[in-house]
């Protein structure tokens, strides 16, 4: 089990090392290679086609253009979305809310992290178990009860309630929170003890322990922690059509996409440059972690 | 901006604090007894508010005849008990779509795996840098919103401007000329399955990939020796070894796949032409929000939830029989 879990943490997009020496040589076999090529590229051409036809001028898309460059790529697609849709508030809208998200969940659910394993107690494996269930339910089954809460919190505190971005960054913490709990605790874990004795034995206190000891040590964890609820709350459309419902100016990225949706006549250039502003963001916080990716799973799963 | 507050202002709603079961144990020294539960409390309290209190609330509206003249309060709350779940068993529409979803679910979840696991096999065998590349491709789909996601698979599969359809006709296939993928029942349940195995098929191959190269290479070797084909290594020697990972990708491939709205709801417009692309996740929520049957939309909720509930027992049997601490 163990060799399992140190080998995992190996980054996966740079698996040439020479961490093995006799293992799994390439084969210099240039069939395998070019097939591999190819299944690279069908998996990107979406994403290209994507930004493709972004660039795309609006005239060449209508007349039904299908060659696979451009030669006079021109930004005007990105121009309509931002001028006609308010698109930029949108952004700002879906940034706040998912930072938000990120800083509040993860600051909760490492302490709960830390709780869950550094202290053993009765209820420990009870909770641990609740916490793996949460994860299972089903968020969009919960819209409707949750809808009726936050529509309750709305008259008592509005700018938590619906048509509020408040209501979106609740329910978002609601659902990173165990998942971000299940990752943190196998980074948590792996501290040593001793650290925490030693640091006791130096005076300070638990929370002190935690706080400037601990996290710092997590701190690759608490990265790839954040970019999954980052991604989750940035992407999210189905809580941003419940809860916005009146309030235009508080609505997300996904929802103002959907507005360029019409029957039959659709603006696939802003469609595709509102994606293409969409994905970019997500797309950068993956890059960046990707190889603390593979370790967080395992962590999430084993621990 | 006004817009953002200190959140600890839900808990508020919420005084029960479970600190109390702990204060009868014995042995623990003061300090240490009920620090846990402050760190703890912060997180449970968020999820008891957001995540446990509306799944009672969803168990609870399930069983009352609950519609917009309720919600308006211009009409009394009547409980109905199992009404709501009656009215679901004897319709037939609401069999199709929980046939569909298990259907549609369960095409997602092979695909996913199959091609995950060939190509976490396949790029084993692959130069580094194509290796790099693939890897790099395949997180590029996986970090794709969903939404940006459906919308570019509409529009590479649209009637008029899309390029799938222009390659066929181009190849002399005539019969795609404004051919329309979503108006056909099972056509737009294919469309809307490409892409969710496009997005999830990377977590399979990237959690299958790192499970291979932890296989020792020596186990590997001797099978070569012995004259083992791939294939035959593949399913004596990895699959066994890899069990646990196997597992947990399973359970998660069949949780996301049968949660998928986003990709439907984009896809085929709310359900497809008169729901018939509807998937249990979807069905509930339209019923509820369009039809304003938010009691009954609560149970298609309550059903779902059960299912997934059974699912993850299954998964913490697995767990547990292989072994795995909590």
């Amino acid at each position: 089990m163990t060799t399992l879990e140190t080998s995992i943490k190996a980054p996966i997009a740079a698996p040439a090392r020479q961490r093995t020496p006799s293992t799994k040589k390439p084969p210099k076999n240039i069939g395998v290679n070019l097939i591999g090529v190819i299944i690279a590229a069908v998996v990107a051409f979406p994403l290209y086609w994507m930004v493709l036809s972004a660039l795309k001028p609006k005239t060449a898309l209508d007349a039904g253009d299908s060659t696979p460059w451009t030669l006079t790529p021109s930004l005007d697609s990105f121009a309509r979305v931002l001028s006609v849709n308010n698109f930029g508030q949108y952004f700002m809208n879906s940034l706040i809310v998912a930072l938000s998200v990120v800083v509040l969940s993860t600051a909760l659910a490492f302490l709960a992290a830390v709780a869950l394993t550094r202290y053993t107690f009765k209820m420990r494996t009870k909770l641990l178990i609740i916490i793996l269930v949460a994860q299972m339910v089903p968020i969009e089954a919960l819209t409707i009860p949750l809808f009726f809460l936050f529509k309750g919190f709305g008259d008592a505190i509005p700018a938590i309630g619906l048509n509020h971005l408040g209501s979106l960054i609740l329910v978002h913490m609601g659902f990173s929170i165990p998942f971000a709990i299940w990752m943190l605790r196998g980074f948590v874990a792996a501290v040593p003890i001793e650290l925490e004795e030693a640091a006791k034995l130096d005076g300070a206190s638990s929370f002190r322990f935690v706080r400037s000891v601990l996290f710092p040590l997590v701190a690759p964890g608490v990265v790839a922690c954040s970019v999954f609820s980052f991604i989750s709350t940035w992407n999210d459309f189905l809580f941003a059509k419940t809860f916005i419902i009146s309030a235009q100016e508080n609505s997300t990225m996904p929802m103002a996409l959907l507005t360029f949706f019409k029957p039959d006549q659709n603006d696939w250039g802003a469609i595709m440059a509102g994606s293409v502003i969409m994905t970019i963001p997500v797309l950068i916080f993956f890059i960046a972690v990707q190889r603390k990716l593979v370790s967080g799973l395992a962590g999430a799963v084993k621990g | 901006m006004s817009t953002q507050f200190p959140v600890t202002a839900a808990p508020s709603l919420q005084d029960e604090k479970p600190t109390a079961p702990l204060m009868r144990k014995k042995r623990v020294s003061g300090a240490s007894r009920v620090e846990h539960w402050l760190y703890l409390a912060p997180a449970l309290i968020v999820l008891i508010a957001l995540l446990g209190y509306p799944l009672y609330q969803l168990i609870n509206m399930s069983l009352y005849d609950y519609r917009q003249a309720q919600v308006s309060g211009s009409a009394p709350l009547v409980f109905t008990g199992l009404e709501n779940y009656r009215i679901l068993m004897g319709d037939p529409e609401f069999w199709t779509v929980l046939r569909d979803t298990v259907i549609f679910a369960s095409a997602c979840v092979v695909l996913t795996l199959l091609v995950g696991g060939a190509l976490a096999v396949f790029a084993s065998r692959l130069r580094p840098w194509v290796r790099t590349v693939l890897f790099a491709v395949s997180l590029g789909a996986w970090a794709t919103p969903a939404v940006t996601g459906s919308a570019v698979w509409l529009f590479l599969f649209d009637s008029t401007q899309g390029l799938i359809n222009k390659v066929l006709i181009g190849v002399g296939l005539s019969g795609f000329n404004d051919f329309s993928w979503t108006y056909e029942k099972w056509t737009a349940f294919g469309l809307v399955a490409s892409e969710v195995v496009w997005c999830s098929f990377p977590f399979v191959m990237v959690t299958l990939y790192a499970g291979i190269q932890a296989v020792p290479t020596e186990t590997i070797e001797a099978a070569r020796l012995d004259g083992a084909s791939l294939p035959r290594i593949f399913y004596s020697i990895m699959l066994p070894m890899l069990r646990p990972i196997v597992i947990i990708i399973t359970i998660q491939s069949i949780i996301w796949n049968f949660k998928v709205f986003s990709q439907i709801y984009v896809m085929t417009n709310g359900g497809g032409i008169a729901g018939q692309n509807m998937v249990l996740n979807v069905y509930s929520y339209q019923q509820a929000f369009a039809a304003s049957l938010y009691g009954l939309g609560s149970a298609i909720g309550v059903i779902m939830t059960l299912i997934l509930l059974v699912v993850t027992l299954v998964y913490l049997r697995l767990l547990k029989r292989n072994g795995e601490v909590l």
